[in-house]
């Protein structure tokens, strides 16, 4: 059963230009479709009438580039808890329904066009501290450096997040806390991120802040958006660090730029 | 992307020493709003048990005036908590009107829609409840500690004073609802306090809450029952029969 829909959605020429909602009309939609397919047609039906394509980031389509991202109704990709973008299916509308489309809003995410953000400042908090310094050479003899069942667990699903920037989307202080420390986590769980874990939590933090993010008031927006369901629990574990780094950390390593 | 780019283009990044660091940073303040939440707490809760003693069932007026008494005789122990109060609801205040003013600007353009999933009305009542409540420690000081607009304010007299000052209807009206809103304040602060410390053990259901339900309702009620009890004619007439020294 096709459906039709209408689609309300932000186009902006540029990144200094006024932005707005536009509407359009998508007929013929398959339910199996994904969000992103549906968006192609979409596009290629503009195309054909001559009209510039919706910009929308995309790349792997299965989940785990964490490329695509769009406020869907609302919501931080879309309707569906623990899903990206593109796993996101038309079967999770209404025949009929109108659909609000909106780029990721806020101040450390410019909107470069349309839909499609700067996410950079990701990359930059992640380059402040998100790494351990060692040099790696082969790959060591399995269970030679034990690491306990359950930090390996908390590490791993830290590691999930995918920076796609859902949760400074859903946040209503556009703060990338959840982001942060998710990579504060996954590193500091394990025997290898422990030298520089304290150091970690204080530079990923400033460059945190640096980047104009809001800072976390545990609304929760951020863990119910989360397509990796990272819970709020790393954040508590991020502070801990930072205040422990602040606290012991000696002052030569608590130098805010540069690998440890 | 190169290394080079840190810090952020056109940001500055001035020498500072680690408190300065510590305070500018939002994780900084909010361990400071965490911190002095938890005092605000504890004062509460303490202020709320020495409220209570109004329903002493004997000689109320003389319990509760040998209890104010009996808090003036710390001497320099009561200005040094009170200056410890003040200084706790400052830095609380001064840290929320800053981060607050950073999140705003985080966010300078409004979604056309948003959903709001699991954030309370706790959560989202904090800062226009937080202006609120400051207004109203302002007004009680005034009103029950230093007697201004009082009908008949009697130094050391708190039992009188609290049951002359709620024939008043809109005192009693006005604090039943700064207890709901302290409550309100605490439903979420009570809890995300211990979360912003990393004190509170990982959790399946990082936003269920126990004790900051229990904190909320049982201060809340706590300072909603005198008000409510003077309105309803519990507090009989009596008098304090010995000055404490």
């Amino acid at each position: 059963m096709p459906m039709k829909l209408t689609l309300r959605v932000w186009r902006q020429a540029g990144p200094n230009a006024d932005g707005a909602f536009r509407e359009y009309q998508a007929n013929d939609v398959s339910p199996d479709m994904s969000f992103l397919e549906m968006l192609d047609v979409v596009n290629e039906q503009l195309t054909a009438k001559g009209e510039v394509p919706i910009a929308f980031d995309h790349d792997c389509r299965e989940g785990i580039c964490g490329m695509c991202g769009l406020m869907i109704n609302g919501s931080a990709h879309g309707p569906m808890p623990a899903t990206t973008t593109c796993q996101l299916h038309m079967r999770s509308f209404a025949d009929g329904e109108t659909i609000t489309i909106e780029p990721w809003r806020a101040t450390a995410f410019p909107v470069l066009r349309d839909l499609c953000v700067d996410r950079s400042a990701l990359d930059r908090i992640v380059q402040a501290g998100g790494f351990i310094s060692v040099q790696t050479g082969n790959a060591p003899d399995g269970n030679a450096l034990p690491v306990p069942k359950q930090d390996a667990d908390a590490a791993m699903d830290a590691a999930a997040c995918i920076g796609c920037g859902a949760c400074v989307a859903a946040c209503p202080n556009a703060s990338a806390s959840l982001f942060t420390a998710a990579k504060v986590a996954h590193l500091g769980f394990l025997p290898q991120g422990q030298p520089e874990r304290y150091r970690r939590a204080l530079k990923m933090v400033a460059q945190m802040d640096l980047e104009h993010f809001g800072g976390c008031t545990l609304f929760g927006e951020c863990q119910e958006a989360c397509p990796k369901e990272i819970s709020i629990d790393t954040i508590g574990r991020m502070n801990k660090d930072y205040l422990t780094g602040m606290l012991f950390e000696p002052a030569e390593n608590q130098k805010a730029a540069g690998a440890g | 992307m190169s290394v080079s780019t840190l810090p952020a283009a056109g940001v500055a990044r001035p020498p500072a020493g680690r408190v300065r660091r510590f305070w500018d940073s939002s994780v900084g303040k909010k361990v400071v709003m965490a911190v002095t939440g938890i005092g605000g707490i504890a004062f509460v809760i303490a202020h709320m048990a020495g409220n209570l003693q109004m329903f002493t069932p004997t000689a109320p007026a003389q319990a509760m005036h040998t209890y104010a008494a009996g808090l003036r005789k710390l001497g320099p122990l009561l200005w040094i908590a009170r200056g410890g109060l003040v200084a706790m609801v400052v830095l609380h205040v001064v840290a929320a009107l800053q981060l607050t003013a950073r999140n705003r600007a985080a966010r300078p353009s409004a979604y056309g829609r948003k959903e709001h999933h699991t954030s309370t009305w706790g959560a989202r009542s904090m800062r226009v409840g937080g202006v609120v409540l400051v207004g109203f420690i302002v007004f009680h000081i005034l009103d029950m500690t230093l007697g201004v607009g009082h009908p008949q304010f009697v130094h050391l007299d708190p039992y009188n004073n609290l049951r002359l000052g709620f024939q008043r209807w809109w005192a009693v009206g006005l604090y039943v609802v700064a207890a709901g809103l302290l409550g309100l304040h605490l439903f979420h602060g009570a809890w995300a306090s211990w979360r912003t410390l990393g004190l509170r053990r990982p959790s399946d259901r990082p936003l269920h809450r126990n004790i900051a339900i229990a904190i909320a309702v049982l201060v809340t009620l706590g300072f909603a029952a005198v008000p409510v009890a003077a309105a309803l004619g519990v507090f009989a007439p009596d008098v304090v029969q010995e000055v404490a020294p």
